[in-house]
């Protein structure tokens, strides 16, 4: 680029003011709000949350991306009516599911097997976005530990587990908040 | 041949009280100065939190324990972690000044504080002290041109930033060495001219004699020559690198600037020398402008014969001091933005020069005519009133360089001749 080529347009600075120029109002500026945040943190009211001895506190549980769920229907068995459509979704393929004929006349098919690798996860909450029946979900728990890989392969089962433990605490999304359910 | 009695009396006498008050000093200075980095890395660390609404490293206490201390035993697990990593060498590296970097920089950190005194004087001990005369608490007592030292050593640390950065075969540490050796010779001057006004006002380069002559006035240097102090607190930031001025290492702009290619121990080397310059710079700064172990009504003045409790407290106000102006150093840390490098060379050359050059002719001046009236320098009043002229020469020289704008710079190509000539061969 050439400095006289018509496209350019010179932008001047905004000229400093005496006080600029003197530096000493910025200085004492730049001094103050040290000295603000300085006072606000030994006063003990910091941003930091000290976490194994204290929980962080989750603003909105609901939109919380942490570990998935499997919801139940009314009559307890698995939502799931295995589209495939979370699995196609997921960008880390950690979603495997074995759909098979359904024993229930409201729905064709149902998940025989329903995995999900939780290391290869990257909650990006896309699942949870596709599913046409809100049947997965992610919940607010986001302290998931386990001591092998195999451990954090999460079965139905598991993921069912964690609608029980949860569904008190956290409901299933309602169309208010853009779910299907009533 | 020399028989092995002759050698142990050469043994004897060579242990003189004076020797053994040296080898003391000089443990208690190094492990000190060791410990005290060490902490007032911890330290800086919560600052830096503390500033940024976070709480810093706390949890570091006694180990197997559970105790905490606030942290305190964070510096021993840093250090411990520096030691035990490997010690990797790049195979791009020159090897031998690759070594010899980390190991001069230190070194030249730490010989500075042989004539840096950390307090008056000591009563006499008993095997410590020659012939019951006090103990002066500097490792070199009397040392006339300890000033002169002090600036060949910092000097020294150029070329530690120099060989890191050259030895890394790296661009961004060739980079980082290259702007810190312009920045700190650029700087050396504007300090060099600050301390002048000190030399002058005080006829000595001992800094003990610097301190004692501010005792005996009891007007500390910064209130006699405040233009002077101004000009070497900027040097003296930008001598020790630290923020606004730490170009050699911006992270953003250089990875890490001379040490990108250092790890292990060798890095804890360099970090430990640039807390050692901070500490040097602040008790320059405390020795030739605050009073140095001087406080009005409580430590005495400079002839005083002084006890225990008079002397221990002048130690404490002389490191308190120091302790306040470190303090100083890490809030500023968070205050203020970096400077480009233009303006880094701007502020050197056009207004740090300039300011110094006037210090030091106000002050060479204003001490000739009082020289004129006042021949031989007793006089308390010609003391205080000649720091009435001094202020005004800070005021005006700050307004000057205000109104001359020098620091307000424009890069941009400007269109002319020369470009539109070359227009073909721009693109």
């Amino acid at each position: 680029m050439l400095p006289d080529n018509p496209k350019i347009r010179w932008v001047d600075e905004p000229q400093l003011g005496i006080s600029g120029r003197m530096y000493l109002p910025m200085f004492a500026q730049g001094l103050a709000t040290t000295f603000k945040h300085l006072k606000r943190s030994l006063a003990g009211d910091v941003a930091t949350v000290s976490y194994p001895d204290q929980e962080p506190k989750i603003d909105a549980p609901l939109i919380y991306r942490g570990v998935h769920r499997l919801n139940r229907d009314e009559q307890g068995r698995v939502k799931c009516v295995a589209c495939f459509l979370c699995a196609t979704a997921c960008p880390a393929h950690c979603i495997d599911i074995i759909g098979v004929e359904s024993p229930w006349p409201d729905r064709e098919k149902y998940p025989q097997s329903f995995t999900i690798d939780e290391l290869r996860c990257i909650y990006c909450g896309m699942c949870e976005e596709a599913c046409p029946v809100d049947a997965i979900e992610l919940t607010s728990l986001y302290n998931l530990t386990g001591r092998s890989r195999e451990e954090m392969i999460f079965d139905k089962e598991k993921l069912l587990s964690v609608y029980d433990a949860t569904r008190e605490s956290e409901p299933m999304r309602t169309a208010s908040i853009g779910g299907t359910n009533g | 041949m020399v028989s092995s009695s002759q050698l142990l009396l050469a043994a004897d006498s060579m242990l003189s009280p004076t020797l053994v008050q040296a080898l003391v000093k000089i443990v208690i200075l190094i492990g000190g100065l060791m410990t005290a980095a060490a902490y007032f890395v911890l330290l800086e660390r919560r600052m830096a939190a503390w500033i940024q609404d976070r709480r810093g490293p706390n949890r570091v206490g006694i180990p197997l324990t559970g105790i905490r201390l606030f942290g305190l035993g964070q510096p021993l697990a840093d250090g411990v972690k520096f030691i035990f990593k490997e010690a990797y060498t790049p195979s791009h590296v020159d090897r031998w000044m690759y070594l010899l970097a980390p190991i001069s920089i230190l070194v030249a950190a730490l010989v500075v504080f042989a004539v840096i005194p950390i307090g008056g004087m000591l009563p006499a001990v008993a095997g410590l002290s020659d012939g019951g005369e006090p103990i002066s608490l500097v490792v070199i007592p009397g040392f006339d041109s300890g000033l002169l030292l002090v600036f060949a050593l910092s000097e020294i640390a150029v070329y530690g930033v120099l060989l890191g950065g050259w030895a890394s075969n790296n661009k961004y540490s060739f980079l980082g060495g290259l702007r810190s050796s312009a920045q700190l010779i650029a700087y050396e001057l504007p300090l060099g001219l600050a301390i002048l006004g000190v030399v002058l006002a005080t006829g000595s380069m001992n800094l003990e004699r610097v301190i004692s002559r501010q005792a005996e006035s009891g007007l500390w240097f910064a209130l006699a020559q405040p233009l002077g102090f101004v000009v070497f607190v900027i040097a003296a930031f930008a001598e020790s690198a630290r923020v606004p001025f730490d170009l050699p290492e911006c992270e953003q702009e250089l990875v890490g600037g001379y040490h990108t290619e250092y790890s292990g121990i060798k890095l804890l080397l360099f970090l430990v020398a640039e807390f050692l310059h901070m500490i040097t710079a602040s008790f320059l700064i405390v020795i030739l402008f605050l009073g140095g172990w001087h406080f009005w009504g409580l430590t005495g003045g400079a002839g005083a014969e002084v006890g225990w409790l008079q002397s221990l407290l002048r130690v404490a106000v002389l490191l308190g001091k120091v302790v306040l102006v470190i303090l100083f150093f890490m809030l500023t840390r968070w205050s203020w933005p970096r400077f480009r490098f233009d303006q880094l060379m701007a502020l050197a050359w056009k207004i740090m020069l300039p300011l110094g050059i006037a210090n030091f002719v106000v002050v060479a001046a204003l001490g000739e005519i009082r020289a004129w009236y006042d021949p031989e320098f007793v006089d308390r009043y010609w003391e205080w009133g000649l720091a009435l002229p001094n202020w005004l020469s800070l005021v005006l020289g700050w307004l000057a360089v205000a109104y001359s704008g020098t620091l307000v710079t424009d890069n941009r190509p400007q269109p002319g001749p020369q470009v539109a000539a070359t227009r073909g061969e721009v693109f």
